[in-house]
């Protein structure tokens, strides 16, 4: 059992990810629907502020997620990361925009400018869900690495179809599970709409993901990991039946049963690999291999055992504390600096 | 270019503009954090519209910290996957606990307390703005921690060629970390000092201006404005302001050149090249320069051209006194220095496929002495003078109000870069002096053998100069847009004075008590008590 550690680190990382498109998702999804969904300002605005004060709390499990690779598994961060260093760099620049546009919208004083910044949200939103997307799937299906992990034959070596699945099925979740949020956290001929929205799409849009939990269930063929594809695919109509019946919060705790279980599928039939090489087997990136040493990966699990349960402890107060659903009554009108 | 130079680029540029946010955000949040408290305690409403005014600047400088903080996180593994893999065993764990313990506190709690005027009791909402502000000040204890590791690393050994933590203990309180982060923490607040100082002085100066606060014959001020919104409550609002930050630059000069004298003497131990570089000292001796002229460029600086360096101004003894607290111990200079790096650790690089073309080259161990020399100068005399400002400034404030001068005002608002210019520079000099390692060997005879890596060998093999060149041109321009936009929205912020945070000001005056007015944050059950 000397790969009891690492798997620990396995699963957290796991779990780390899906808390991050859990909750991420929604707020990607929004970002995205700032233009596809919402119809004039106040929508908008209803929109950002469902999100408002939680959405910079949801990206920092991004960060952790890939932080926790660096310190559990280097190699795995190091090849990774540098073999989709096109895709990840434009995360990284969409990322930075739809920050700062959440923060500058409403700073903006034209009209113009504002329309700008909203753009800037929703695109930065859907490159970020696309290329994450793209990096989930081709840790689970493989790069051409090299014995020393890096990515050999250029640029744009990671770009195939299984790139685009991946971004696929992250985008569309994320666009889906918005909507259901949105369900969830506003009232009035919004949460409507978001409903027929919801009803309409939810059968596409958790297609893609489903496709490639079960490519990857195929290659390792557990039992378990079968099981949690058939629990997925359960919990995507179940939240489709308790959508229509009006049950918002069932409905949308289907929607997170979905993304767990098809996460637990991805990840359980990848285990042990973490990163396979598309060149020889014998390059894979395995728990095993691509580890800290016990003393690090020991120490990191301390620290986690105290520190997630806290973050889960807070971030779920938070939401507790706005529970409130946003209509577009609740929203202020706009406030406007200008120069004395 | 090859890619280890555009790389060295990428990192410097986003990290140096990174660094104008961090700053600013833990110094602004430590002061809007105890306004607030004072608020709490005493209920004048002056506190009340500071918290609102340089919370609000401090929210549209942090988003922006946020923003540009993901690519440092991603960064190591994108260009550095050499580097990432021979030091992540280490490296990675205080990087993750950052996020963990740390990121993870500050940004939820912040968005409590932007949201939650309304929805929290005012104790809690207090409380959630100290957790943001101090997992802030938290999270650059880690971060320190890791780049200190790199100036020094203790509590490792090398196991097949990569760092293998052995003593956390060693790693988390490593003596460069402690007196780095004390260092960095008084930089950051020296930063919030001037910048509550140079914009507190525009605002009395705009009144002045603007004919609102007039003075007596003997100078003191008498504050107009009666209960408007640019009343008398108002020029309490500035002059505090002021005067806080005049106080808490002075206070974090001092403490940034005692913990900078603590630094500098560790490390003429640690990485004596480093600050043998720092001085362009070719040869051993005891004066500090104050100028030294000569042909420091790279042609002209193996150790036998090294004579064209002159020390104009010097003070004797000086440096010797900086390293360790005498007159009369001959520092190491350049001259000496190589040939012993050259016997610890080799004198060409390793013939391995890892470093491509420059395997087997000769290494220079000498960093660029222009940047150390000048970097190190531009941090201790930007930071002197931001100080010295902050001394005049108290004098001219004690009145109660700001000369009427035009060009003053123009000085104190400028004096503001000059705390952001003395951190860039001290940052750039420490990293530039490690050079030419990415990880400098720790000297010590009980330190750790081979736990040392060459810049050069830390870049990402398999990623192209053509990548390198995309991300370099596409971060460096989008964060030149985005400083533009940032830099005009907080002077409009700024320009609007205490009304642009508070839009109840002037929609119903509610809380627009008198000077000593008690105001308290009523709680309607609102959804929103602020929106974006």
């Amino acid at each position: 059992m000397t790969d009891l550690l690492p798997t620990i680190w396995f699963i957290l990382i796991g779990v780390l990810w899906t808390g991050y498109l859990f909750l991420e998702g929604f707020d990607l999804g929004v970002g995205m629907l700032m233009k596809l969904f919402a119809r004039n300002d106040t929508q908008r605005r209803v929109l950002l502020n469902t999100v408002g004060p939680v959405w910079d709390g949801n990206e920092v499990w991004l960060v952790t997620a890939v932080g926790a690779t660096f310190a559990a598994f280097p190699l795995w961060y190091a090849s990774l990361l540098s073999a989709l260093y096109l895709p990840l760099v434009m995360v990284l620049l969409g990322l930075i925009f739809r920050a700062v546009g959440f923060e500058y919208r409403g700073k903006a004083r034209s009209g113009a400018s504002r329309n700008r910044w909203d753009w800037a949200i929703a695109l930065g939103s859907f490159t970020a869900a696309f290329g994450i997307g793209a990096a989930l799937a081709l840790t689970t299906t493989g790069l051409p690495l090299n014995a020393n992990g890096d990515r050999v034959g250029g640029p744009w070596a990671w770009f195939n179809g299984y790139a685009m699945l991946g971004g696929a099925a992250v985008v569309l979740f994320c666009v889906i599970h918005a909507t259901g949020f949105l369900v969830l956290k506003t009232g009035g001929p919004i949460r409507e709409r978001a409903l027929a929205l919801f009803v309409r799409l939810l059968p596409a849009a958790v297609l893609p993901l489903l496709v490639w939990a079960a490519v990857v269930q195929a290659r390792g063929d557990d039992a378990w990991t079968l099981a949690m594809l058939a629990v997925a695919a359960a919990a995507a109509v179940a939240s489709w039946l308790t959508a229509r019946r009006g049950c918002d919060g069932v409905s949308f705790a289907a929607m997170g049963l979905f993304l767990t279980a098809a996460m637990a599928c991805v990840f359980g039939s990848a285990y042990p690999v973490v990163l396979p090489s598309t060149l020889d087997e014998a390059f894979n990136l395995t728990v095993g291999n691509a580890s800290s040493s016990p003393y690090t990966l020991g120490l990191m699990s301390v620290i986690a055992a105290f520190g997630v349960p806290l973050v889960l402890a807070y971030q779920g107060w938070t939401y507790w504390v706005f529970r409130k659903r946003v209509t577009e009554k609740s929203i202020p009108p706009a406030h406007s600096v200008s120069a004395l | 270019m090859e890619a280890l130079e555009i790389a060295r680029w990428q990192f410097g540029i986003t990290t140096v503009y990174h660094f104008l946010m961090v700053p600013l955000t833990i110094g602004l949040g430590l002061l809007v954090a105890t306004m607030q408290t004072l608020w709490f305690r005493t209920g004048r409403e002056h506190y009340l519209r500071m918290t609102k005014f340089w919370g609000k600047l401090f929210l549209i400088n942090f988003i922006m910290g946020v923003a540009t903080g993901l690519v440092q996180e991603f960064q190591f593994g994108l260009a550095w996957s050499e580097y990432s893999r021979f030091v992540g065993d280490v490296f990675g764990a205080p990087l993750a606990m950052e996020a963990l313990l740390a990121f993870f506190v500050e940004s939820t709690f912040l968005g409590l307390w932007i949201f939650g005027w309304k929805q929290l009791p005012r104790l809690i909402h207090l409380c959630c703005l100290w957790a943001a502000v101090l997992a802030s000040v938290f999270s650059a204890y880690f971060i320190i921690v890791a780049n200190s590791w790199m100036q020094h690393p203790v509590g490792a050994e090398l196991v097949d060629g990569r760092a293998r933590m052995v003593d956390a203990w060693a790693v988390f309180t490593n003596n460069t970390a402690l007196v780095a982060f004390t260092h960095t923490i008084f930089g950051a607040l020296a930063v919030a000092g001037a910048f509550l100082l140079g914009i507190g002085w525009y605002h009395l100066w705009k009144r002045r201006a603007d004919g609102i606060d007039r003075t007596t014959t003997s100078g003191k001020v008498i504050a107009g404005g009666g209960k408007a919104i640019r009343g008398r409550t108002d020029h309490r609002v500035w002059l505090r302001s002021a005067q806080i930050g005049a106080v808490v630059a002075l206070i974090s000069f001092a403490g940034t050149a005692l913990t900078g004298d603590l630094q500098a003497k560790l490390m003429f131990e640690q990485q004596p090249m480093k600050m043998a570089a720092a001085e362009a000292a070719c040869h051993d001796g005891t004066g500090f320069s104050i100028l030294s002229v000569g042909d420091l460029s790279a042609d002209n600086r193996d150790s036998q051209n090294c004579d064209d360096i002159v020390a104009v101004i010097e003070i004797p003894g000086m440096l010797s006194f900086m390293a360790n607290g005498t007159f009369d111990t001959e520092i190491k200079g350049v001259n000496t220095l190589v040939p012993e790096y050259q016997e610890k650790y080799g004198t060409t690089i390793p013939d391995d496929p890892v470093y491509g073309e420059r395997a087997g080259t000769q290494v220079d161990y000498v960093p660029v002495m222009e940047v150390t020399y000048w970097g190190f100068r531009i941090m201790i005399g930007f930071g002197a003078l931001a100080a010295f400002a902050a001394f005049v400034a108290l004098w001219f404030l004690r009145k109660g109000t700001v000369p009427r001068s035009r060009w003053v005002m123009r000085l104190a608002v400028l004096g503001i870069l000059a705390p952001f210019g003395a951190n860039s520079a001290g940052w750039i000099f420490t990293e530039m002096g490690r050079q030419p390692f990415v990880v400098a060997p720790n000297p010590d005879p009980s330190g750790i053998d081979g736990v040392f890596m060459f810049t050069a060998a830390a870049v990402s093999p398999g990623v192209s100069v053509g990548e390198l060149i995309f991300s370099l041109v596409a971060l460096t321009v989008v964060y030149a847009v985005l400083l533009v936009v940032e830099v005009r929205l907080l002077v409009r912020y700024v320009r609007g004075g205490v009304a642009s945070a508070m839009p109840e000001l002037t929609e119903g005056s509610k809380n627009d008590g008198d000077d000593d007015g008690v105001s308290r944050g009523k709680d309607d059950g609102d959804v929103l008590a602020f929106a974006y």
